[in-house]
C-alpha cells in the first residue's frame, strides 16, 4: 500500500499516456483532456510545498536561535507581508503586491545575476589560459563568438560576424545536437525505468521507510 | 620582470571589477552609437510576424522573470509592439510562477504605447503551474489550462476569445525565455500539434536552440539583447537593447584583452619558470 | 510616491552589489528579503492563477465536482513534510510522475532524436532549403571552385562527422580506445566549439544584465533624484 499503489499508479499513468500518444480515439482524447486539467491542480500543490519547505527551514532558524537566525526572521517577515498585501489587496499592476514585485524582487534578483559580470570578467583574465590543444579552441570560438555578436565586431571587419555565425551554425550545431540526442536518449531510458518501476528512488524515504 | 608579471597576474580581482564598472557606465552616460547589424536568425522572427495577415492569432509566452529582465524585456517590447502595430490578436501568457508580474507590465505598457484595447486586441492569461500540460492543454482547448484571464475573468466572456480554441487558430506561438521552456514549447506545442514556434532567448540559452532552428522546429532564434537590439531596430523602436550595444561592445572587448593579457603574462611566467628550474 | 520606490529599488541594489567588495550583513539582509518577498510571492500567484480559476471557482462557481478528485490528490502532497503520514504524498507524487513521463517520452523521441536525426541527414525543414549534405554542393564546388562554394559543400559532412562523434564521446559502455578513443577525440574537438560559443553567449548575457542594471542606477535613479 505505502509502496505497491504509487509504483502501481506511476506505471498506469505512464503507460496509458504513451499509448494515448498513439491512439486518437475521441475517448482517448477525452481522457487525456481530463488527465492534463488534473496535473495543473496536482502540480500546483507540488509547488506550494516547496514554499512550505522554504518557511519550516526559516522557522526552525529562528525557533531555536540558530546562527544567522535573525536573517531567517527577515525572509519570514518579508515573506508575511508579501502574502498579507496578495491576500488582502489582489494582484494586479499598480497593487501593493504588485508594487513590491517591482521595486523589491525585480531590482535585487536581476542585480544578483548581474553580479556574474564581473566575476566571468575577472575569471577571464585568471583562468580563461591556452593551455592545451581543447582549451585553445574553446577561447578562440568564444572570442569570435563575443566579438562577432557585438556591433564592434562588425565594424573590425564583416568577416567577423559570418565567421561567428558559421561557428554557431555547423560545428556549435553539431556539439549540441550530439548532447540533445544524448540527453534525449538519456532521459527516455530514465523515464521508461521509472514507469516499470526500475527506478524508484523518487518514493524517497519517508518516516524511515 | 618574472616578479613582477607574477604579481600582476594575483592582482585583487577588485580592480577588475572597477574597469567593468566603468566600461558600462561611461558609454550609458556619453553613447558612441555603433551600429547594429542584422542576423538571419532574428530577421526570420521579424518576417514569420509581419507576413502574417491582419486578424491572426498569436500566442506570446513571456517565459521569464527578473532575474532575466535587462536581457529579455526589450525583446519583449519589441516583438509585442510589432504585432500590435500589425494588428494581430495577442494572448500573452508565462510558464513561469516568477512571470506574471514581468509579463503584465510588458503587455500593458506595450498595449498602451500602440493604443490597444483589453479583451479585443489582446488578452493577458497570466500564470499557470506544470509546463507541459499547460502547452499540451492549449493544444485542445485553451480553456483546459486557463479557464479565466488573470483578472479573473471568463475566457467566453472576452470579445476577441470568442471563437479561438486552440493551435488550429494559432498562427505562431513565440516564447521569450531565460529557461528551456522554448524546448517544451517546441516538443510538446510544434511537435504534437505543428503550431509554428518563434522564440527569443537570452544569450546563456541561444547557442543551445541552434539545433531545433536547423530543422525549422523553430521559425527564428532572437539570442541576447544583441538579437533584441536588431529586433528593435527592424520595428523601428530603438529601445533599451540598442542603447546598451555600446556598453556591450566596450566590455566585450575589455574581456577579450583581459584574456590576451593574461594569457601573454602566464606564458612569459611559465617560460622563465622552466627556464629558472632548467 | 514614485521616487521613495525607485530610491528603495536602487539601495537595495547597492545592496547586493556591495557583495563584490566582501560579504556583508547588508548583503545578508537583502538576500533573505529576496528569499522572503520571492516565497510570498510565489504562493500567491500560485493560488490566484491556479488554485483559483482551476479549482475553486470550478467547483462553486461552476458547480463541476470532477476537480475535487485531483485538488484531494494535490492535497496529499503536502503530507510529505510529516513524518507519519508522509507515505500519502506518494500516490499524488505517482500520478504526476507518471503522467509526465508518459507524455515526455514520445514527443521527446520526435522532438529531440528523430527530428534532429532528420535535420542531420535528409533535410533542414526549411521549405524551399536543399538538405546540408548533398551530392550537388559537390558538383557546385568542382565546377567552380571559391571560398563560399567550398564551405557550402564540407558544411554537410563537417555535421555529420560531428555529430556522430559528440555521441562517440558520450558512449561510455566500452572504454575510450582504438577508434571509439579516436571518434571521441574529435567529438570532444566539436565539443570544445560548442562550449566555447555558449561562453561566448554567457558572457554577453551577464554583461546585458549588468548594463541592464547600470542604465537603471545611472540613467532612471541618479537622473531623476538630481533631476537632470
Amino acid at each position: 500500500m505505502k509502496r505497491e499503489l504509487p509504483l502501481f499508479i506511476c506505471a498506469l499513468m505512464g503507460i496509458t499516456m504513451i499509448i494515448q500518444y498513439f491512439i486518437p480515439h475521441p475517448y482517448s482524447i477525452k481522457f487525456y483532456q481530463t488527465v492534463i486539467g488534473w496535473f495543473i491542480i496536482i502540480m500546483t500543490f507540488a509547488f506550494v510545498l516547496g514554499i512550505m519547505s522554504i518557511a519550516r527551514v526559516h522557522w526552525n532558524k529562528v525557533s531555536r536561535k540558530q546562527k544567522d537566525w535573525f536573517y531567517s526572521l527577515v525572509a519570514l517577515i518579508s515573506l508575511s507581508v508579501t502574502l498579507f498585501v496578495g491576500f488582502a489587496f489582489g494582484i494586479e499592476r499598480g497593487k501593493p503586491f504588485m508594487l513590491i514585485f517591482e521595486y523589491i524582487q525585480v531590482p535585487m534578483e536581476s542585480t544578483m545575476f548581474s553580479l556574474l559580470a564581473f566575476y566571468i570578467a575577472s575569471a577571464a583574465f585568471r583562468t580563461f589560459r591556452a593551455r592545451t590543444f581543447e582549451a585553445t579552441l574553446l577561447l578562440i570560438a568564444a572570442v569570435i563568438v563575443m566579438l562577432g555578436r557585438v556591433p564592434i565586431g562588425y565594424m573590425i571587419s564583416s568577416k567577423i560576424p559570418a565567421i561567428s555565425g558559421w561557428i554557431l551554425d555547423i560545428p556549435n550545431l553539431a556539439a549540441k545536437r550530439g548532447i540533445m540526442i544524448g540527453v534525449g536518449l538519456g532521459s527516455i531510458s530514465m523515464g521508461l525505468k521509472i514507469i516499470l518501476g526500475v527506478e524508484r528512488s523518487w518514493l524517497g524515504t519517508i518516516g524511515g521507510e | 620582470m618574472k616578479n613582477l608579471l607574477d604579481k600582476f597576474l594575483k592582482m585583487d580581482r577588485r580592480y577588475i571589477f572597477f574597469l567593468v564598472a566603468l566600461g558600462v557606465i561611461i558609454p550609458l552616460i556619453v553613447p558612441i552609437g555603433l551600429p547594429v547589424d542584422i542576423t538571419k536568425p532574428v530577421k526570420d522572427v521579424y518576417d514569420a510576424i509581419d507576413s502574417l495577415p491582419e486578424g491572426s492569432y498569436v500566442i506570446i509566452s513571456l517565459d521569464y522573470d527578473p532575474a532575466t529582465i535587462p536581457e529579455l524585456d526589450p525583446m519583449a517590447y519589441a516583438i509585442l509592439r510589432h504585432c500590435f502595430r500589425k494588428n494581430l490578436k495577442v494572448i500573452t501568457m508565462t510558464l513561469l510562477p516568477a512571470g506574471p508580474g514581468v509579463a503584465e507590465m510588458a503587455t500593458k505598457t506595450c498595449a498602451k504605447l500602440e493604443n490597444k484595447k483589453y479583451g479585443e486586441d489582446y488578452v493577458f492569461l497570466g500564470y499557470k503551474v506544470g509546463v507541459s500540460a499547460v502547452i499540451l492543454g492549449i493544444g485542445e482547448d485553451i480553456r483546459i489550462p486557463f479557464p479565466q484571464d488573470y483578472y479573473g475573468t471568463s475566457i467566453d466572456d472576452l470579445p476577441m476569445m470568442k471563437g479561438y480554441k486552440n493551435y488550429d487558430d494559432t498562427e505562431i506561438v513565440i516564447t521569450i525565455s531565460g529557461t528551456n521552456v522554448p524546448a517544451s514549447w517546441v516538443a510538446y506545442a510544434h511537435q504534437r500539434y505543428h503550431v509554428n514556434v518563434a522564440s527569443g532567448v537570452t544569450a546563456v540559452m541561444a547557442a543551445d536552440f541552434y539545433p531545433y532552428l536547423q530543422t525549422g522546429q523553430m521559425v527564428g532564434l532572437i539570442g541576447g539583447l544583441k538579437g533584441a537590439a536588431e529586433y528593435e531596430k527592424l520595428v523601428g523602436v530603438p529601445g533599451k537593447a540598442f542603447v546598451g550595444m555600446d556598453a556591450q561592445s566596450i566590455i566585450h572587448s575589455l574581456i577579450i584583452i583581459l584574456i590576451i593579457i593574461g594569457n601573454i603574462a602566464y606564458f612569459i611566467v611559465r617560460k622563465s619558470k622552466k627556464e629558472g628550474v632548467g | 510616491m514614485e521616487m521613495v520606490w525607485i530610491t528603495i529599488s536602487a539601495l537595495l541594489t547597492l545592496a547586493i552589489f556591495s557583495f563584490l567588495y566582501k560579504d556583508n550583513p547588508i548583503y545578508k539582509f537583502a538576500e533573505h528579503l529576496l528569499v522572503g518577498a520571492s516565497a510570498g510571492y510565489y504562493f500567491v500567484i500560485y493560488f490566484f492563477n491556479s488554485v483559483k480559476p482551476n479549482l475553486i471557482d470550478e467547483v462553486v462557481k461552476n458547480h463541476h465536482l470532477i476537480p475535487l478528485i485531483p485538488g484531494f490528490l494535490g492535497f496529499l502532497i503536502l503530507f510529505r513534510l510529516s513524518r507519519k503520514y508522509g507515505w500519502l504524498s506518494r500516490w499524488s507524487i505517482a500520478f504526476y510522475i507518471g503522467t509526465g513521463m508518459g507524455i515526455y517520452i514520445p514527443v521527446a523521441m520526435q522532438a529531440n532524436i528523430i527530428e534532429q536525426l532528420r535535420g542531420t541527414m535528409v533535410e533542414t525543414g526549411k521549405v524551399g532549403e536543399p538538405p546540408l549534405f548533398n551530392i550537388s554542393s559537390f558538383s557546385l564546388l568542382f565546377s567552380d571552385f571559391n571560398w563560399h562554394n567550398l564551405i557550402l559543400a564540407i558544411n554537410g559532412p563537417i555535421l555529420i562527422i560531428g555529430v556522430l562523434c559528440t555521441l562517440a564521446y558520450f558512449f561510455f559502455s566500452k572504454p575510450h580506445k582504438g577508434a571509439l578513443g579516436k571518434f571521441a577525440k574529435v567529438g570532444i574537438t566539436f565539443l570544445m566549439v560548442g562550449f566555447g560559443a555558449s561562453f561566448g553567449y554567457t558572457v554577453m548575457a551577464r554583461v546585458s544584465l549588468l548594463i541592464g542594471r547600470m542604465d537603471f542606477l545611472v540613467n532612471t535613479w541618479f537622473r531623476q533624484l538630481f533631476g537632470l
